[in-house]
C-alpha cells in the first residue's frame, strides 16, 4: 500500500516557517514579493485511510495524487506547484475535524477535499466554512451536504441518494416488476435511499412488500432474506454497501434466491464486485462512474495512468472522485486567476468540466443552486467476468446525465448563504 | 516550607505556566491551538479515569461510555433545548454522571477481570444505543447541527465559536475547575480511604470501611468528571458520535493513564499529550500509524508499566 | 409465522455455534491465565488470511487442516514473548497489551494484503442449499456447525482424557497447588494459550469461507464472545457453550420481531443475567473476583 503523503514532514514544517518568515519580510522589503511565486499551493485531503472505508478512501487519494501530478506537469496553479497533503481521519469525527483544522491552520491549505464518511464530511464542512476555505466533498453521500446543510464553500462530486434512486427506478419497474422488497442499512444514508426509491415506486404505481432494516456491519443476512423470500416480491432491492453488500449478495446467491427473484439495487461499486466470488456478481445497479467506456475521450489515458500506480488494476469511481475534486480546484483557480475562496466558489457554480476531466459522454457541471455535480449514472448489470477483460465486471446499458436524475433545486432544501 | 513542598509548588507553577502559554509556544514547534485544546479535553478524560483506576485501583475498561454520554448530553442540549454553552456542559456532565451512578450499583460487587469485562460490555450497550437510536442521536452519522455558543458575560462576549484561542482558554478554565475538584477530593479523608482500598482491600474491610459504598462513590464521581470531559469534547468538534463511546476509545484513555503514570495526579495529562501528539504526527506521515500506536501500547506495558512519570520518579529515587 | 420462527431459531443456532467456537478459546485463556485476550479477533483474522494464502497450494481442505495449527504456533510465540511477562501482574496490563496487539494485527494484515475484501473459495458442493424450503441452510453452514461440534468434541476429549487437559482443568481451579505438585506451569499456560488460539484460527478459516476476508473482520465477533462467557458463567466451559448458543438463538428470534434490536438483545441478556444471577448460568460462586 503506497504511502499517501508527499514529501517528508520536516520539509513541510520548514516550508511553513520559511513562508512565515518570507511573509514577515514582505512587510519590510517589497522587492521580495517575487520570491512568493515559489511557495507551493497546498490541497488538503482528509479521508479514512484506516478502518472500514479504507479501500475506497485509498482509491480516492490515488485519483487526487494523479491529478496533482498532472496539474504540476502543466505548470501548477497560477504558476505555483501544487502539493497534496493527505491526512487520515481514521473514520473518527474528532480526528477528522482536528486534521481539517491542522491542514487549514498549520499547513495553510487553500483547498480541502474529504471525507468518504458522510458524517465526517459534514463535520469538516463546518470547519471549512468557518475558515472560509473552498471544500469539495469527493465521496461522502449524505444528501444534506448539497441539501439542507449546503454551504457556499462546499461542493460535492458523488451522487445524492435521490439521483441514484431516480436513475434505476424506471428500468427496474418496467423490466422486472412492480413489487419490491428492500434490504436497507439502518443509518441515514440507507433511510434516505429507501425513501427516494419508494417515492419513485409509488409514482410508478408499484408496491413495497417490505423493508428489512439491517444494522451496519451485519454479517449474517439469513433472517432478513428468509422474511424477504416469504413476502414473494418481484424485485429484491439491496441498498446495503461495502462489506454488507458483499455478504448479502453472497448469501442471496448461496440461498438460491436469485433464481426466484430479480436482484437489484442502487449504488454498486467495482470494489464490492471484485470482492465477490464470480457466481455472486449479479444484479441490476447503477455505478457512479465506470472504467470501460470505449470511444469516450480521455478515459483510456486515465485508465492507463491509474493502472500504473494501482498494481495494474483499473480505476474505480472512487479514483475518479478524487481526480475530479483536485482537478476542479486547479481548473477554476487557473481560469479566474485568484485563490480567493468566495470568488472561486462563485466561479464553480455552473462550471462545466472539460472532456479529459469529466471522462463520460454527457455534459457534467456543478449546479448553481445546490453545488452538486451533475454527473451521469451508469445503469447496467453485473457480470461474473468480462469478455475481454478480467476486470470488466459490469455491463453498462445506459448512461443517464446528472441533470436528468437529480431532483430540481427547490426539492433539495438547499439555499446557499453567502458570507456578507 | 520544606524542600519537598516548595519543589511541588514549583512543579505546579511550571505546569500551569506551560498550559497557560500553550497557544504561543506550540505554533513555532509545528503545533496548532486546536491540538492543544484536544490534548486538554482528552487529558481531562484520562485523569477522570485515573481517579478510579490509579487512585482506587478499580479496573474500568468501558469508561468511554460516560465520556460519550457527556458529549451527547451537551450536543442534544445545544440542539434541542437551549443555545447555552454552560448549560450544555452541565447537562453533559449530569448525563454521564447519573448513568454511571445507576449502573455502578449493579457492578460494584465484582472485581478484577470480571469487573473489567462487565464495564466493557456496558460501554458497548451505550455505543449500541447511540448507534441505533438514530432518530435522536443521528446514528452512525452522529449528532450534528449544533455548535458551541459564544458566552455572554454581560460586559464582554467570549467568542468561543470562531476564536481558537478564546476557546482554548475557556476549556482550560473548565479543566482547572475539574482538576481542582479532583485534587480537593483526593486530599480529603474520602480520598485517603480510596487509596487505602487500593493498597489493601481486605485490610480496609477489616478496618470497617464500607468498601462497596466507597467504590460506588468513587465510580460515580469519576463518571461525572468523564461526562464533563465528554461535554467539552462535543464543543471541540461541534459534533457527537457513537465512536466516542466505543471500547477502543476506552482503551485509548487507559493507555494515556498508564503511559503517563497511573500513580501520579498529572501523569494522565502527560500521557494524553504524548498520545495525541504522537498519533497526530504519525498519522500524517504514514498510513500504518495504527501499527505504531499498537506497538507503543505493547512496549509501554512490557517496559514502562509505571508510565513516564513513574519512570522519572524511580530514576530520581 | 411459526415457520418463520423455526427458520430463525435454526439460523440462530448456526450463528450461535460460531460464537461458541470463538468464546471457548477466549474462555480457556481467561480461566487458566486470567488474561482477557483482546487480540482474539486478531488471531481469527490471522487464521483466515493464512488459509487464504496457502489455499492456492493445498486447496480448501488443506487450508482448513493447516491454518489453525499454524495460527496456534504464532499464538505460542506471542504468548512466550509478550504475554508471559505479564502473569502475576494486574490484569489491566494484559488487557492493554492484547488491545495494542489487536491494532497491530489489523494494520499488519491491511499492510500485507491491502484493505480490499478478498473472496475465499469454498468447495462448490458445499455452496448449495439443502432443499428449496430449507434454503437458508446451505451445505457450508451445516458444515460449519459440524466442524464446531467436532472441535468441541475434540476439546472435551483433550480436557477429559489427556494429561494436558487434566492439568489445565486442575490449574483453572488451583494453579498454586498444581505448581507445588511439580508441574511446569509455564509450559501449561503456553499450551493452553495455543489451544485457545487454535480455536480462533479455526474460526478464522470457517469465517473466511462464509464472509470472505477483511482486515477488520475480527472485531465484530469479539463482543458476542465476551457476552457468551458472561452469560454462561466465567470459569465454566459448558456455560460458554450454552451462552453462545443462547445468544445466537436470542438474536435470531429477535430478528423476526424487532430486527433493529437483534444485536442489542444480547447485551440486554447480559444485563439481565448480571442482575438476577451474577455468576452466570453455569458459573460457580467465587469465580467473580
Amino acid at each position: 500500500m503506497t504511502s499517501p503523503t508527499l514529501g517528508p514532514k520536516l520539509n513541510r514544517r520548514t516550508l511553513v516557517k520559511g513562508a512565515a518568515a518570507l511573509g514577515a519580510l514582505q512587510v519590510t522589503s517589497p522587492f521580495l514579493i517575487q520570491a512568493r511565486g515559489e511557495t507551493p499551493i497546498r490541497i488538503g485531503m482528509v479521508d479514512p485511510l484506516t478502518g472500514v472505508y479504507a479501500a475506497p478512501a485509498g482509491n480516492e487519494v490515488m485519483g487526487a495524487k494523479l491529478a496533482a501530478e498532472q496539474i504540476n506537469a502543466k505548470g501548477g496553479i497560477l504558476g505555483r506547484p501544487v502539493e497534496l497533503l493527505v491526512e487520515d481521519s481514521a473514520n473518527d469525527v474528532g480526528t477528522g475535524v482536528q486534521k481539517a483544522r491542522k491542514l487549514i491552520e498549520r499547513d495553510q491549505v487553500s483547498f480541502v477535499i474529504g471525507d468518504v464518511n458522510p458524517g465526517i464530511a459534514a463535520a469538516i464542512s463546518q470547519v471549512t466554512s468557518e475558515k472560509k476555505v473552498l471544500h469539495v466533498v469527493s465521496g461522502g453521500h449524505t444528501d444534506s451536504i448539497t441539501g439542507k446543510d449546503c454551504k457556499w464553500n462546499v461542493f460535492r462530486v458523488c451522487n445524492t441518494t435521490r439521483m441514484e434512486a431516480n436513475s434505476v427506478s424506471n428500468v427496474l419497474f418496467t423490466k422486472y416488476g412492480k413489487k419490491w422488497h428492500f434490504i436497507t442499512p439502518d443509518y441515514a444514508f440507507g433511510h434516505t435511499l429507501y425513501d427516494a426509491c419508494t417515492d419513485n415506486l409509488k409514482k410508478l404505481g408499484g408496491t413495497v412488500t417490505g423493508n428489512e432494516l439491517t444494522p451496519l456491519g451485519t454479517a449474517d443476512f439469513a433472517a432478513y432474506l428468509i422474511k424477504a423470500r416469504a413476502a414473494n416480491p418481484d424485485v429484491l432491492i439491496l441498498l446495503v454497501q461495502g462489506s454488507d453488500m458483499i455478504n448479502c449478495l453472497k448469501q442471496v446467491v448461496q440461498f438460491g434466491l436469485n433464481k426466484q427473484v430479480h436482484v437489484a439495487g442502487t449504488q454498486q461499486e467495482l470494489e464490492s464486485l471484485a470482492g465477490l466470488p464470480p457466481e455472486a456478481r449479479i444484479g441490476v445497479w447503477m455505478f457512479e462512474w465506470y472504467w470501460k467506456q470505449p470511444g469516450v475521450p480521455g478515459v483510456e489515458k486515465f485508465v492507463a495512468d491509474i493502472r500504473k500506480v494501482n498494481n495494474g488494476n483499473v480505476p474505480t469511481a472512487r479514483h475518479w472522485f478524487g481526480y475530479v475534486s483536485a482537478m476542479s480546484f486547479a481548473l477554476v483557480a487557473n481560469r479566474e486567476k485568484t485563490l480567493d475562496a468566495v470568488k472561486l466558489a462563485t466561479a464553480l457554480e455552473n462550471f462545466e468540466l472539460p472532456d479529459d476531466v469529466k471522462l463520460q459522454p454527457n455534459k457534467v457541471y456543478y449546479r448553481k443552486g445546490d453545488h452538486q455535480l451533475m454527473t451521469s449514472a451508469f445503469v447496467g448489470e453485473a457480470q461474473s467476468k468480462g469478455k475481454d477483460d478480467p476486470e470488466d465486471l459490469y455491463r453498462v446499458d445506459e448512461v443517464i446525465p446528472g441533470d436528468k436524475t437529480a431532483p430540481p433545486v427547490a426539492e433539495t432544501g438547499c439555499s446557499v448563504q453567502w458570507p456578507s | 516550607m520544606s524542600a519537598q513542598q516548595s519543589r511541588k509548588l514549583i512543579v505546579l507553577v511550571a505546569i500551569w505556566a506551560v498550559l497557560l502559554l500553550a497557544p504561543y509556544w506550540m505554533a513555532p514547534l509545528g503545533g496548532y491551538t486546536a491540538l492543544a485544546t484536544r490534548v486538554l479535553v482528552l487529558g481531562l478524560a484520562a485523569m477522570s479515569l485515573n481517579f478510579l483506576l490509579g487512585f482506587t485501583g478499580v479496573l474500568s475498561f468501558g469508561h468511554a461510555a460516560w465520556f460519550g454520554l457527556g458529549a451527547y448530553g451537551a450536543g442534544l442540549t445545544l440542539k434541542y433545548l437551549a443555545l447555552s454553552t454552560p448549560l450544555a456542559v452541565l447537562a453533559g456532565m449530569l448525563l454521564g454522571g447519573l448513568c454511571g451512578a445507576i449502573l455502578g450499583t449493579l457492578i460494584v460487587r465484582r472485581r478484577g477481570v470480571y469487573f473489567a469485562m462487565v464495564t466493557i460490555a456496558f460501554g458497548q450497550v451505550f455505543y449500541y444505543i447511540a448507534f441505533q437510536w438514530s432518530s435522536l442521536t443521528g446514528g452512525d452519522d452522529g449528532l450534528r447541527g449544533f455548535a458551541r455558543q459564544p458566552i455572554d458575560f454581560g460586559f464582554v462576549k467570549l467568542d468561543i465559536l470562531t476564536q481558537d484561542k478564546a476557546f482554548y482558554y475557556f476549556v482550560l478554565f473548565c479543566f482547572a475547575l475539574a482538576v481542582g475538584a479532583m485534587a480537593f477530593i483526593l486530599r480529603s479523608p474520602f480520598g485517603r480511604t480510596m487509596i487505602a482500598i487500593r493498597e489493601n482491600e481486605r485490610r480496609a474491610r477489616f478496618l470497617g470501611i464500607p468498601i462497596e459504598r466507597h467504590i460506588w462513590i468513587a465510580f460515580t464521581l469519576s463518571c461525572f468528571f468523564m461526562g464533563f470531559a465528554g461535554a467539552l469534547y462535543a464543543l471541540v468538534n461541534n459534533f457527537a458520535d457513537p465512536r466516542g463511546l466505543h471500547y477502543s476509545q476506552s482503551g485509548d484513555f487507559v493507555m494515556m493513564a498508564v503511559m503517563g503514570g497511573m500513580r501520579s495526579f498529572w501523569g494522565p495529562l502527560l500521557g494524553a499529550a504524548v498520545f495525541v501528539v504522537l498519533q497526530d504526527y504519525l498519522s500524517s506521515i504514514t498510513v500504518n500509524w495504527m501499527s505504531f500506536v499498537g506497538l507503543l501500547f505493547v512496549l509501554v506495558v512490557l517496559f514502562f508499566p509505571r508510565g513516564l512519570l513513574g519512570f522519572f520518579q524511580r530514576s530520581r529515587a | 409465522m411459526t415457520l418463520l420462527l423455526l427458520f430463525n431459531i435454526t439460523n440462530g443456532l448456526i450463528v450461535g455455534a460460531f460464537y461458541v467456537l470463538m468464546a471457548l478459546g477466549l474462555s480457556l485463556i481467561l480461566n487458566l491465565s486470567n488474561v482477557i485476550n483482546f487480540a482474539h479477533g486478531g488471531f481469527l483474522v490471522i487464521g483466515g488470511y493464512i488459509a487464504y494464502a496457502i489455499s492456492p497450494y493445498v486447496g480448501f481442505w488443506g487450508a482448513l487442516l493447516l491454518a489453525p495449527p499454524l495460527t496456534a504456533i504464532i499464538g505460542l510465540a506471542v504468548e512466550r514473548v509478550l504475554i508471559r511477562p505479564l502473569y502475576g501482574r494486574d490484569p489491566l496490563y494484559s488487557l492493554l497489551l492484547t488491545f495494542g496487539l489487536a491494532f497491530m494485527i489489523e494494520d499488519g494484515t491491511r499492510f500485507i494484503f491491502g484493505p480490499q475484501g478478498k473472496p475465499f473459495a469454498i468447495p462448490p458442493f458445499l455452496a448449495q442449499p439443502l432443499s428449496n424450503d430449507l434454503f437458508f441452510i446451505t451445505g457450508y453452514r451445516l458444515f460449519m456447525v459440524v466442524m464446531v461440534f467436532v472441535a468441541i468434541a475434540l476439546l472435551f476429549l483433550l480436557l477429559r482424557y489427556t494429561r494436558l487437559g487434566i492439568r489445565i482443568r486442575a490449574g483453572t481451579l488451583d494453579l498454586e497447588t498444581v505448581a507445588a505438585l511439580g508441574i511446569n506451569v509455564r509450559m501449561l499456560r503456553s499450551l493452553n494459550f495455543a489451544v485457545g488460539i487454535f480455536l480462533a484460527g479455526l474460526s478464522g478459516v470457517l469465517a473466511a469461507g462464509q464472509l470472505g476476508l477483511e482486515p477488520t473482520m475480527g472485531t465484530g465477533l469479539l463482543m458476542p464472545s465476551f457476552i457468551a462467557i458472561i452469560v454462561g458463567g466465567i470459569g465454566s466451559l459448558p456455560g460458554t457453550l450454552a451462552g453462545g448458543l443462547l445468544i445466537g438463538v436470542a438474536s435470531g428470534v429477535t430478528a423476526v420481531f424487532f430486527p433493529a434490536a437483534s444485536e442489542a438483545v444480547i447485551y440486554v441478556m447480559m444485563a439481565v443475567i448480571l442482575l438476577i444471577r451474577p455468576r452466570g448460568l453455569f458459573g460457580e460462586e467465587g469465580m467473580m473476583s
